[in-house]
């Protein structure tokens, strides 16, 4: 083992965390931002409309994220009709695919675990909102999806965790993340268990870090549970 | 022809065969491992405990990725490192069918010891008592009547596991291995129609899923069978 190596590579690895923070933050925001209707939708009556939404998160679920980032990064190339469009400046970089791709899939993820906080919404609690004359709107926004949200954030941290790891693909079309980082200081010196093990660590130190912001949020969260609380 | 695929649908169909032996044997090992995981953790014994928890903190923090490019180039190196000592001399490569299948198996042998260990916990003592007061040995009881109970606890994450642990398999192309995502990027590149054949991949990937969804469903309601649904 010759970590020494690693030392003088650091830079790399930085480089690779300041990535690897930016496209999964970013892909999950955006994924947030999309699953929170597409749930609403998704647990809507009317087929018309959750039907197109069981589709895509039916393909989006039983799809492995690498194909779909290659089904973004290398098939889009093969419509030449979008590649006059305005698109193509986005979509052939390969950051931007990676995003695109992981994105899409944690929104798929997202909504189905949603659907399952939105539908254990206790009946009584949708009663009260009625019978105090809310709109179908006011209620989802001021009852429903509030609970929802609390209930689903154990499941929604382990999204968070397997983005995270799922972000790693990225280095396979060209993006420097940390795993990306590792490959190119084994390529360079061939030292598989330091660049890796290096790599490994980081993304160990970022799950921990997941895991403790999830735990303080669901001691805020679930305040309402706790036995100690001082009222 | 849509099967045909230019010529390419046997090569791909291959590959998927590949896709499959790849998940059924990582799903051996991993089923193997989690037994030994949750009677680790479930054992009286504190370093038997220390060491499955270990095993499963640690690899449930790390992506498969990075585990899987580790054993992959960093066995070989190890193994290159380890043979010339027992008189082995000429290089060895590592087979990537060997490095795939362990490293999923490894991988997902941690989410399974979570699983079965749940499932085990689920069965109530006075089943097992019960057993052994009938004079059964532990490997009776274990068969005839935790194995049989603890399974209907852990289908449910097990079918879980199990189409995560397909999804994973996609992998394997990275370091080489000829499974049908590696076939497809093959046949990308010599007919240039490269979302044709990801689009064809995507699609066997669903029905793998779906299948091993129903026969998931079938045995739920085999093992269910004693229980009540409401």
């Amino acid at each position: 083992m010759n970590f020494s190596i690693i030392s003088d590579n650091l830079g790399i690895y930085f480089q690779g965390l300041n990535n690897t923070i930016q496209l999964v933050s970013i892909s999950l925001v955006i994924g947030l931002v999309i699953a929170v209707p597409l749930s609403v939708i998704r647990c809507s009556k009317n087929y018309f409309f959750s039907t197109p939404v069981r589709a895509y998160i039916y393909f989006f679920r039983g799809t492995p994220l690498l194909v779909q980032m290659f089904l973004i990064y290398y098939g889009l190339g093969q419509f030449e009709l979008l590649k006059s469009t305005f698109l193509w400046n986005y979509l052939k970089e390969a950051y931007f695919c990676a995003l695109l791709a992981f994105a899409l899939n944690t929104a798929a993820y997202t909504t189905e675990i949603l659907r399952g906080g939105i539908e254990g919404t206790p009946y009584g609690e949708i009663e009260a909102a009625k019978s105090v004359g809310m709109s179908r709107i006011k209620m989802m926004i001021r009852i429903v999806l509030p609970s929802a949200f609390r209930r689903t954030l154990p499941a929604y941290s382990n999204e968070v965790i397997f983005m995270l790891h799922g972000s790693s693909l990225a280095s396979v079309i060209t993006i420097i993340d940390i795993t990306g980082a590792a490959r190119i200081v084994n390529s360079r010196y061939y030292t598989p268990y330091e660049a890796f093990l290096t790599a490994a660590v980081f993304y160990l130190v970022l799950t921990f870090i997941i895991v403790f912001l999830f735990k303080k949020l669901e001691y805020r969260w679930y305040a309402h549970l706790r036995r100690d609380h001082n009222v | 022809m849509l099967l045909n695929l230019h010529g390419y649908g046997p090569s791909i169909l291959a590959g998927t065969v590949l896709t499959l032996k790849v998940s059924v044997f990582s799903l051996l090992i991993a089923m193997m491992l989690g037994f030994t995981g949750a009677m680790f953790k479930l054992s009286k014994s504190r370093i038997l405990n220390v060491v499955a928890q270990t095993y499963t903190t640690i690899i449930r923090g790390i992506p498969d990725l990075v585990l899987m490019l580790l054993i992959f180039f960093g066995g070989q190196v190890m193994i290159n490192q380890i043979a010339p000592k027992f008189g082995y001399d000429s290089y060895i490569d590592i087979n990537p069918f060997i490095a795939g299948v362990l490293t999923i198996g490894f991988i997902f042998g941690a989410y399974m010891t979570e699983t079965f260990r749940g499932a085990i916990l689920a069965v109530s003592p006075g089943q097992l008592e019960a057993g052994y007061s009938f004079g059964m040995g532990k490997m009776k009881v274990f068969f005839r009547i935790l194995f049989p109970q603890m399974m209907r606890h852990a289908l449910p994450g097990f079918g879980n596991n199990f189409l995560v642990l397909i999804k994973s398999t996609a992998l394997v192309s990275i370091i080489g291995l000829d499974d049908m995502v590696r076939k497809a990027a093959i046949a990308a590149g010599s007919t240039r129609l490269p979302f044709t054949f990801y689009f064809a991949v995507a699609v066997i990937y669903l029905v793998i899923t779906s299948c091993s969804g129903v026969v998931l469903g079938w045995l739920d309601r085999k093992y269910s069978v004693g229980v009540l649904k409401g």
